[in-house]
């Protein structure tokens, strides 16, 4: 009881754990759900965000710290700019190897994951750590690459306008547009989507690809110019993996992404306030996220096993 | 050369140990048709098994631990693709995160009442005789129980995958499941027990790394070893020999960070620690033919 209070508390109790806490960790959560989400709308497997998102922040600390002297403007958009493509980079050495030579894309993004988090041991090491070189991270950004805050005293910052503006983009894509119906054919079937559709099914998979490691990229860039202002080991506490869950809880819908990456959120930010109070540990929230991806999908059989039952009571009555 | 050659192939022996394991049990699995890239929740499972088991401080007990929390993870597994029959890879990519919040948070509650503790690991056993033929003897014959008992192991699952009525069955839910219910197979319990397997074998695989080699308990220490145990069956052609043979490259792969750390070369050590997943890139590229997987694998 004492660690259900802290976790509201953490999550919801003030002005503060809720701009500060929950929305900041809802921001990196609601684009890589959507990185997930556009993959999974395509049958594209992608569960490598958590790669693509180390690979969008070791860019985005690079520029920032390259260009550190130049107008804050021109640092902070190089920044996304470094972020999205690194992101898009990442994501495309596993798009490759689909196209190219049949590697399964779950394994292939796996794999990416664990080179990228040595990447980043290594950057952080070598040619990005910090002056004094005594700890393994980056020097801290100065104030050029720093993203401005939405409200006075609160953590919340520009990635989050820009990760709801991604979740409002990628649903107008998805639902509106010939692009975003080509995704969709192409994940309800490709060889239907081929023949029936005379959709480049190869050329729609690679751009789904590009965009879903774009969007984790950002939110790497979005976490250095936001939060931390630094790279480091840890700087993603598996956003990558949680993002799985954000985008089935919300059935791969980008509106619905925008509800689950805060319901996540929440959960992250309570998880902490728990493990300090309640003395839970937070690793917790990757069983909570687990069983959440584990229930939709036996929710999800259930309602089809109910409504192929429901269809032969109807074909029998004929 | 012996100062770096011996050691190499003492280390690939070794860390290719706990690889074949997992990477057996994903061979059956896979050869009844069932894809399970939740191997991973069973192996950090197997290490956190292992270790609270071997409180009894006995090394048999410890792998039983080890064994029984392989096969509750894949269970859960089976309940969800076989029973349900739910997506594979995103219910093995869930069962993975269970496995690894699931052993990090009960780590954490033991770590706090203070019941974890470092554990002696199991010894080398020489082989009298073998184990003094040159450079490759000491290799392969002064290891520790875990990799005696695949060299008892792999050939009996090769012949009773190929010789065995069992065998047949299995490869046969795997090729085609509607011909072999047919033909009279419990295609259901076929892939339930393969899948029951799978996650025994993951369970020794973390046992192996817990109670042979490493000797206590990190979190997300598995280091995606399940998902590398799922390129070698790729790489061994899901046959039995050939895995065997494929998680000794990739033994190769990890050992090279110690010969290369002995060289000291002018690399960074991210470097080596990254080869194993680059090269499982490398070779799944490069073997791009699924025509040895099973017909139905994945569906």
């Amino acid at each position: 009881m004492e660690a259900l209070i802290a976790l509201w508390d953490g999550a919801f109790g003030s002005a503060y754990a809720f701009w500060s806490a929950t929305l900041v960790r809802a921001t990196p959560l609601l684009l890589v759900g959507l990185a997930v989400a556009l993959a999974f709308r395509a049958g594209v497997l992608n569960i490598g965000a958590e790669g693509q998102l180390l690979a969008g922040a070791t860019a985005a600390t690079a520029v920032a710290l390259a260009a550190a002297s130049l107008p804050r403007p021109l640092v902070i958009g190089a920044m996304i700019i470094a972020g999205v493509v690194a992101g898009a980079l990442w994501a495309g050495i596993a798009a490759v190897l689909r196209r190219r030579f049949g590697v399964m894309e779950v394994i292939s993004t796996i794999m990416l994951n664990f080179v990228a988090l040595n990447l980043v041991s290594w950057v952080i090491r070598g040619p990005l750590q910090e002056p004094l070189r005594i700890y393994p991270q980056s020097a801290t950004i100065s104030a050029s690459g720093r993203w401005p805050l939405l409200i006075e005293g609160q953590r919340l910052h520009l990635g989050f306008i820009l990760a709801v503006a991604c979740a409002a983009a990628a649903w107008w894509v998805l639902a509106r547009t010939a692009t975003g119906f080509r995704v969709r054919a192409v994940g309800a079937g490709t060889s239907a989507a081929a023949s029936a559709g005379g959709i480049d099914t190869e050329r729609t998979i690679m751009g789904v690809f590009l965009a879903s490691g774009a969007l984790a990229g950002l939110a790497g860039a979005s976490e250095v110019g936001g939060i931390t202002w630094a790279l480091y080991e840890g700087i993603s506490p598996g956003y990558g993996y949680t993002a799985i869950a954000v985008a089935l809880l919300a059935r791969l819908d980008a509106r619905w992404v925008a509800a689950s990456a805060l319901f996540f959120g929440a959960l992250e930010a309570g998880a902490a306030s728990m493990q300090r109070r309640a003395g839970v540990p937070s690793v917790v929230v990757q069983v909570i996220v687990a069983l959440v991806v584990l229930s939709v999908l036996a929710l999800a059989r259930w309602r089809a096993v109910a409504a192929e039952r429901a269809l032969v009571v109807r074909a029998e009555g004929l | 050369m012996d100062l770096v050659l011996m050691p190499f192939l003492e280390a690939m022996v070794r860390t290719a140990t706990p690889l074949a394991f997992a990477a057996l049990g994903e061979l059956v699995a896979e050869r009844s048709g069932v894809i399970n890239i939740g191997l991973e929740g069973a192996i950090i499972a197997g290490c956190l098994g292992a270790l609270v088991a071997s409180g009894a401080d006995s090394a048999g007990v410890g792998f039983a631990g080890a064994a029984a929390a392989g096969m509750f993870m894949t269970a859960i597994f089976a309940f969800f693709v076989v029973t349900l029959r739910t997506d594979q890879i995103i219910t093995g990519t869930a069962l993975t995160l269970l496995g690894l919040g699931a052993t990090g948070t009960i780590h954490r509650l033991l770590h706090e009442t203070g019941a974890t503790r470092g554990l002696p690991t199991m010894a080398s056993i020489p082989v009298p005789w073998l184990s003094e033929i040159p450079v490759i003897g000491p290799a392969l014959f002064d290891q520790k129980l875990p990799t005696y008992a695949l060299y008892a192991f792999v050939p009996l699952l090769a012949w009773w995958m190929q010789r065995t009525h069992a065998g047949l069955a299995l490869r046969a839910t795997g090729e085609n499941p509607e011909a072999a219910r047919a033909a009279g197979i419990a295609t259901q319990r076929v892939r339930w027990s393969a899948i029951l397997f799978s996650g025994l074998m993951g369970g020794l695989c973390g046992g192996t790394l817990v109670l042979a080699q490493v000797g206590s308990f990190n979190e997300g220490m598995s280091a995606g070893r399940g998902f590398i145990a799922i390129s070698i069956v790729v790489l061994g052609r899901w046959t039995a020999l050939g895995t065997a043979g494929a998680a000794l490259v990739f033994g190769a792969a990890f050992a090279l960070q110690y010969t290369f750390q002995a060289l000291a070369w002018p690399v960074p050590y991210q470097a080596f620690l990254a080869f194993p997943y680059i090269l499982t890139l490398v070779l799944l590229a490069s073997l791009r033919g699924r025509a040895a997987a099973p017909a139905a694998l994945g569906a």
